[in-house]
């Protein structure tokens, strides 16, 4: 326990979260899979966008950065760009990561950058207590979907595969050593990795829907998946309205900075010496 | 004649004043009139083992400039004014975390899609105000196309050195214009260096000296193990909801920038010693009407100019001491008074005994760029109502800068 302890910021504990709630479940899964990997803790860096999801970035002790609300894979490109040495994860929820941060999460998976990104997925804005998400299965309720939500949601994992990213998963908070097994296969993938952890929020999502507290969440989300190799070997009509959980797509592929650094090695072989272009002519007038 | 004399355009001078300042990381949207920045840096960065990416729109553009100069590249960001207006939320970001960070700002016609391909001007108060709250910022305004290498290169330094984001406000014109530029030496030139603070141990990235000014940028992945947010924080980078905290926090950094405001403060003067009625400008405007002043000045009459290099933190007290001897002020600028309300609070707020000198707001929106006869006019008239006229024997003196 203490090695686990070791990677937090203790000083800032205990965290904010609601009792009952997912993310820390989340947040620890991550921590044990570092340690699985023994990763330096001064060359990983974890950066996170705004919601209750992205607090986790400040209990533990790496470099760490909370961004603004959906820009989190924006911040991150950044700096793995800079520090291609780096191992960068971004900790994100559905809202952050879906709605408000859609379009620099569909093109990190394009471009296949190395970084992990963990998905917290509520079903629901937490932090700002209870509105439906991209996430927010049809006819769910809220505090903005009264009457029921009538917008269909995202298949999140479906989603990152299409857009590209070469490693996709889904685990929940149910299923922990599961999740644990999922980082860690994500970390350790080089190009975007996508894991998508099902979470419960009682406080607002489980009020609102009347599903109950933490263990009845906790049940509901267990109920609503079944792993993914169980799934081959089940009729169809045991899968309806059933989540996969477990690694869903693993097709490594080029990663981008590692591109980046072949391009700029091949553009300096090319350009050794030459004396042109506009910065050369500058440089090398007198 | 020197070698070095070069002919260019401003946005490729701007490149280089870049370059020449050590830009390792630049992402950016393509938009005109900035375009050809980026697409310079497309070209140039690679061959320095520096990297360029096109992110998917402006507001992914900053922030990935905001991550790779936390990452300890010295980066930046061109853009126009729609692009500009996306960037807001970060720049607020980027100034109440104290990463330094320059972005290009090439004015076109606004507000909306406006006039993509004619100048303007109108970005000036977005330049200071855009993002929500109070926050620290400085904003550069060249006003000719060598200047563009120089205000670039010097918006480098001052991000590091004060740890804030940096704006340099250019224009349709400035950024398009191809002058003849004399470039300095590089290998003379010494840019602030990105320096790693002290030791990592008890690395307190926001404890302030005397002077509000915080202790270098610590990389990430050298050890310091950081936390940086954007919620208001106590000296060690720790969110913090205390009252006192923010009201420390928010003070520290206004005291910030007006510290530096007379340590970065440059303009251009001329004939100002005796000047009766005084143009104030930047940017475009400032070229067609020093162009005016000079004519008048030929004719017998007292016309000075001053040019703002610094337009935020806006140097009042320059301002103040300029009104304090003219009659009449006349503040030709590509918007409907920007320059001319801050001219106006300015002479007014050091004026002795509520002596307000009158400020002719000559204001132009059509995407035109003055004609020096439009200005001329101007002056002429400011000199007709303070009662003055011709007198020969009046000749221009020498132009200054400082």
């Amino acid at each position: 326990m203490s090695a686990f302890l070791g990677y937090f910021r203790q000083e800032t504990l205990p965290h904010i979260w609601c009792p009952g709630c997912g993310h820390g479940t989340v947040t620890g899964a991550l921590v044990r899979a570092i340690m699985r990997l023994d990763l330096d803790k001064n060359k990983v860096c974890i950066v996170s966008g705004i919601g209750c999801s992205s607090r986790a970035v400040g209990y533990l002790d790496f470099d760490t950065l909370h961004t603004a609300h959906g820009r989190a894979l924006a911040f991150a490109t950044g700096i793995k760009l800079a520090r291609p040495e780096l191992k960068v994860i971004v900790m994100t929820g559905d809202g952050d990561c879906t709605a408000i941060g859609g379009n620099h999460f569909i093109h990190a998976a394009r471009r296949n950058i190395d970084i992990t990104t963990i998905v917290m997925n509520n079903n629901i804005y937490g932090m700002t207590s209870g509105q439906y998400s991209p996430m927010t299965p049809k006819g769910m309720y809220g505090t903005t979907a009264p009457y029921g939500n009538l917008e269909r949601s995202f298949d999140l994992c479906e989603l990152a595969k299409a857009a590209g990213a070469t490693y996709v998963a889904r685990g929940t908070s149910y299923h922990v050593p599961l999740l644990i097994n999922l980082i860690e296969s994500a970390i350790q993938n080089k190009g975007f990795s996508v894991v998508e952890a099902v979470v419960q929020c009682p406080t607002y999502f489980g009020r609102k829907n009347k599903v109950g507290g933490p263990v009845e969440m906790l049940n509901w989300i267990k109920d609503g998946v079944v792993n993914v190799k169980a799934a081959a070997s089940l009729p169809p009509e045991k899968l309806v309205g059933k989540q996969l959980i477990g690694e869903l797509h693993n097709a490594p592929a080029n990663e981008f900075t590692a591109d980046y650094d072949e391009l700029i090695a091949k553009v300096q072989r090319t350009y050794d010496k030459f004396q042109g272009g506009l910065y050369g002519c500058a440089l090398n007038s007198d | 004649m020197t070698k070095n004399a070069k002919l260019m355009q401003g946005n490729e001078a701007c490149t280089l004043g870049a370059l020449a300042a050590g830009l390792q990381f630049y992402a950016g949207y393509p938009i005109t009139p900035s375009t050809e920045i980026a697409e310079l840096c497309a070209e140039e960065l690679p061959k320095l083992g520096a990297k360029f990416i096109q992110m998917e729109d402006e507001i992914g553009s900053i922030a990935a400039c905001i991550g790779a100069s936390l990452a300890g590249k010295k980066a930046m960001t061109a853009t126009s004014g729609p692009g500009f207006s996306l960037m807001q939320e970060c720049l607020g970001y980027a100034s109440l975390t104290e990463v330094p960070l320059v972005i290009i700002d090439v004015q076109r016609m606004g507000p909306s899609t406006g006039m993509p391909t004619s100048p303007a001007q109108g970005d000036l108060m977005q330049a200071r105000w855009g993002t929500h709250g109070d926050h620290p910022i400085v904003v550069l305004a060249p006003g000719s196309v060598k200047e563009c290498f120089e205000l670039t290169f010097k918006a480098f330094d001052i991000a590091e050195v004060w740890r804030v984001p940096v704006i340099v406000l250019m224009d349709e014109i400035i950024g398009h214009m191809r002058e003849k530029v004399v470039l300095p030496d590089f290998k003379a030139l010494r840019p602030q260096r990105r320096a790693a603070p002290l030791a990592p141990g008890g690395y307190r990235p926001y404890a302030a000296d005397a002077d509000g000014g915080v202790p270098l940028m610590a990389p990430f992945g050298e050890g310091y193990r950081a936390h940086v947010t954007g919620l208001f924080h106590d000296e060690s980078g720790r969110p913090s909801g205390r009252s006192d905290v923010a009201d420390t926090l928010m003070r520290r950094l206004a005291r910030k920038i007006e510290k530096a405001g007379p340590l970065i403060e440059e303009h251009f003067e001329e004939s100002l010693e005796d000047a009766e009625v005084v143009v104030i400008s930047f940017g475009c405007s400032a070229m067609s009407a020093l162009s005016a002043v000079r004519r008048a000045r030929r004719e017998g009459l007292k016309a000075g100019m001053l040019r703002l290099k610094t337009v935020w933190p806006f140097p009042d007290a320059l301002v103040a001491r300029v009104a304090e001897n003219a009659k009449r002020i006349v503040v030709p600028e590509m918007n409907l008074g920007q320059l001319a309300l801050e001219v106006e609070r300015a002479s007014r707020c050091a004026a002795p005994s509520g002596h307000a000198v009158p400020v002719t707001r000559l204001g132009k929106v059509n995407g035109e760029l003055f004609r020096p006869e439009e200005v001329y006019t101007s002056i002429m008239e400011a000199f007709a109502s303070a009662g003055i006229t011709a007198s020969p024997g009046i000749s221009v003196s020498s132009g200054g800068q400082r």
